[in-house]
C-alpha cells in the first residue's frame, strides 16, 4: 500500500510520531513561518498550521501549508467549521490536496466570541464529525456531501481530528472520539496534557473499548513558558486542564521557564509509556524554538 | 414567545431626536417580557415627556404582528398618529414592520431589540428554545434542541470547551449537550447519541411565506 503521507507512514509502521504546531503570523510576511519551520526542520514528522486559532485572524492555514511545501516540509492543514459552509469546506479540501497537502485536521473551532472579531457571524454549517464524514466520503466513495460524484479526481486525505480528554461529560468525550473514528478519522491530536491522572483514565477507557487499535492517538504537549501563560491557560483558555500542582510549580519557581520545560519533559516521558499513545503533538505557543530541545532530550531525535 | 429587550434610552433618543411621538405596544410577547405592554408604554410616554418630547397618543395592538387587526385598531387613532412625526414601536421586529407597512408616511422606530424565540422560565426569566430552522429534529435529542441552544449548533455532541456543564462562551449558559447527555443517561438511552447525525438541511430555514 502506498502511504498518503509521511505522517501516515510513520504511524502505520507503529513508530512513535511527533507533530509540531507552527502558529501563523498576524500578517502576510512569509518569513515568520519560514524562520520557525527552518528551526524545527528534522524535529517533527509533520507540522500543523492552525486555522485562525481562538478566532483571531492570522495568515490562513492553507497559505502557511504552501510555504511549508515549498520548503519540502510536510504540513498538516487545519480546517475549522466556524468560518466556512460545506461548499467552501469541500472546495478547500480539493484545492489543498491538488497542491500536495496530504494531512488535514478538521475541528469545529473556538467560538468567534473569543477572538478579535467577536461581532463576526459564525457559520457552523457542519460540525467536525459531519465534516470528517463528508471528507471521508469524498476520498473513499468519491462523492460530495450532496451525493454527486466527484468527476475530476478524488482527494486523498489522511484525516485528523481533535479530542479533549479533559472536557465534560468524561464518558461522552470517548463516545465522541468513537464517532470521529466511525466518521473516518485516521489520527487524533489531543488537547494539551497537564492532568496526567485524568489522561490515564481516559486512555484506560480508550483501550478498554479497543479504540487505540482503530485510530492513532497523538498526545498534546504544551510547554508553559511563564507564570502569565500558565495563568492564562489555566483560567481563560476553554478546554484546558492545568492541575494546581503543576500551576504551583510554575508559580513558585525562581525560573518558571525552566520549570515549564522540565514539566513538559516529565509529561512526555510519562505519556510515552502509556499504551495506545502513538505519538506526540507539541504545541509550543510563542515558544516554538524550545521544541528541538524537548524532542532531543526525550529521546525522540532523530526522526525516522 | 418572542423575547425582546428595550433599547437603551440613550440610543433610542438619538433615533427619535425630536417629537411629537406616537407610541405603539403589543399585548402579547412584549407585554409578557415587559418591553411593550401598557405599563412600559405609559412609562415610555412619561420619560419622553420629561425630556420635553410631546407624545400625541398611544395604543396597545392585539397583537402587533397581526396586519388586519392592526389596521382596524390603528384606524381609531388616525388623528393622533397623523399629528406625530415618528412612531415608536415597543414590540418585536415583526411588530415594528407590520406597523410600518400600515403607516407608510411616518418614520417608524423600533424601540426593542428582538433576541430569540424562547420560554418563560419564571417571571422575568427567559431562555432561548428555538432557532426557527424550518425542520424540527428535537425528537432525536429527547426534546432538547442543540440547533438553538448550542452556540455552534453541534449535532453530534459537545465541543471540547464544555466545563462543569457550562458553555465555553459563557458560564451563564448551560451546555445543552451536558443536559441531553445526563437526561438520556438517566433514561438508560445513551445509545441514541451513538449514531452520526448527518449535515442538516438548512434550506428549510429560508422560507419566507406560508399560505394555507
Amino acid at each position: 500500500m502506498v502511504n498518503i503521507s509521511n505522517l501516515e507512514k510513520i504511524l502505520s509502521e507503529n513508530k512513535f510520531a511527533v507533530t509540531a504546531e507552527i502558529g501563523p503570523p498576524k500578517g502576510s510576511n512569509p518569513n515568520k513561518i519560514k524562520t520557525k519551520a527552518d528551526f524545527l526542520r528534522g524535529y517533527a514528522d509533520a507540522f500543523n498550521v492552525t486555522d485562525n486559532q481562538t478566532a483571531v485572524v492570522r495568515l490562513s492555514s492553507w497559505g502557511g501549508c504552501f510555504i511549508l511545501l515549498e520548503m519540502k516540509l510536510e504540513p498538516i492543514m487545519q480546517i475549522t467549521c466556524r468560518d466556512k459552509n460545506r461548499i467552501a469546506l469541500q472546495s478547500d479540501v480539493l484545492g489543498a490536496t491538488a497542491n500536495g497537502i496530504k494531512n488535514i485536521l478538521f475541528i469545529t473551532g473556538d467560538h468567534q466570541s473569543f477572538g478579535n472579531h467577536p461581532g463576526a457571524k459564525g457559520v457552523y454549517d457542519l460540525d467536525s464529525i459531519q465534516l470528517i464524514q463528508v471528507v471521508n466520503d469524498m476520498s473513499g466513495q468519491g462523492i460530495f456531501q450532496n451525493g454527486e460524484k466527484i468527476i475530476a479526481g478524488k482527494p486523498e486525505v489522511f484525516i485528523g481530528a481533535a479530542a479533549n480528554p479533559f472536557s465534560d461529560p468524561f464518558d461522552f468525550t470517548i463516545d465522541r472520539l468513537e464517532k470521529k473514528i466511525n466518521a473516518g478519522a485516521d489520527f487524533i491530536q489531543t488537547q494539551s496534557v497537564f492532568n496526567l491522572d485524568k489522561f490515564n483514565l481516559w486512555m484506560d477507557e480508550i483501550r478498554s473499548r479497543g479504540l487505540d487499535t482503530k485510530i492513532h492517538i497523538l498526545a498534546g504537549i504544551t510547554p508553559l513558558k511563564s507564570v502569565k501563560m500558565a495563568e492564562r491557560m489555566k483560567f481563560f483558555v476553554p478546554g484546558v486542564d492545568i492541575p494546581d500542582n503543576i500551576y504551583d510549580r510554575i508559580k513558585n519557581s525562581s525560573n518558571p521557564q525552566n520549570e515549564g520545560y522540565n514539566i513538559s519533559l516529565e509529561l512526555i516521558n510519562e505519556v510515552k509509556k502509556i499504551k495506545g499513545v502513538h505519538g506526540l503533538h507539541i504545541t509550543a505557543l510563542f515558544w516554538e524554538d524550545i521544541i528541538p530541545d524537548l524532542v532531543k532530550e526525550s529521546g525522540l531525535f532523530p526522526r525516522p | 414567545m418572542i423575547i425582546t429587550k428595550q433599547k437603551e434610552f440613550s440610543s433610542l433618543i438619538k433615533s427619535i431626536s425630536e417629537g411629537p411621538i406616537f407610541i405603539i405596544g403589543c399585548n402579547e410577547c412584549a407585554t409578557l417580557c415587559h418591553t411593550g405592554g401598557e405599563e412600559e408604554v405609559l412609562s415610555m410616554k412619561k420619560t419622553l415627556e420629561e425630556k420635553n418630547i410631546k407624545v400625541t397618543g398611544w395604543v396597545i395592538l392585539e397583537p402587533a404582528c397581526n396586519l388586519q387587526k392592526d389596521k382596524l385598531l390603528l384606524r381609531n387613532h388616525k388623528d393622533n398618529i397623523g399629528k406625530a412625526k415618528k412612531i415608536l414601536v415597543l414590540a418585536c421586529g415583526n411588530g415594528a414592520q407590520t406597523v410600518g407597512e400600515i403607516i407608510g408616511d411616518i418614520d417608524v422606530i423600533p424601540g426593542c431589540d428582538t433576541l430569540f424565540l424562547g420560554e418563560v422560565k419564571h417571571a422575568n426569566d427567559f431562555e432561548k428554545r428555538c432557532a426557527l430552522c424550518g425542520e424540527c429534529i428535537q425528537d432525536i435529542f429527547d426534546s432538547f434542541c442543540p440547533v438553538a441552544r448550542c452556540p455552534k449548533s453541534m449535532l453530534n455532541g459537545p465541543c471540547g470547551g464544555v466545563k462543569n456543564g457550562k458553555c465555553e462562551i459563557s458560564s451563564d449558559i448551560d451546555c445543552i449537550w451536558d443536559i441531553i447527555y445526563k437526561d438520556l443517561k438517566k433514561k438508560g438511552q445513551l445509545y441514541r447519541l451513538k449514531e452520526i447525525q448527518k449535515p442538516k438541511d438548512w434550506s428549510k430555514s429560508i422560507q419566507t411565506r406560508r399560505t394555507i
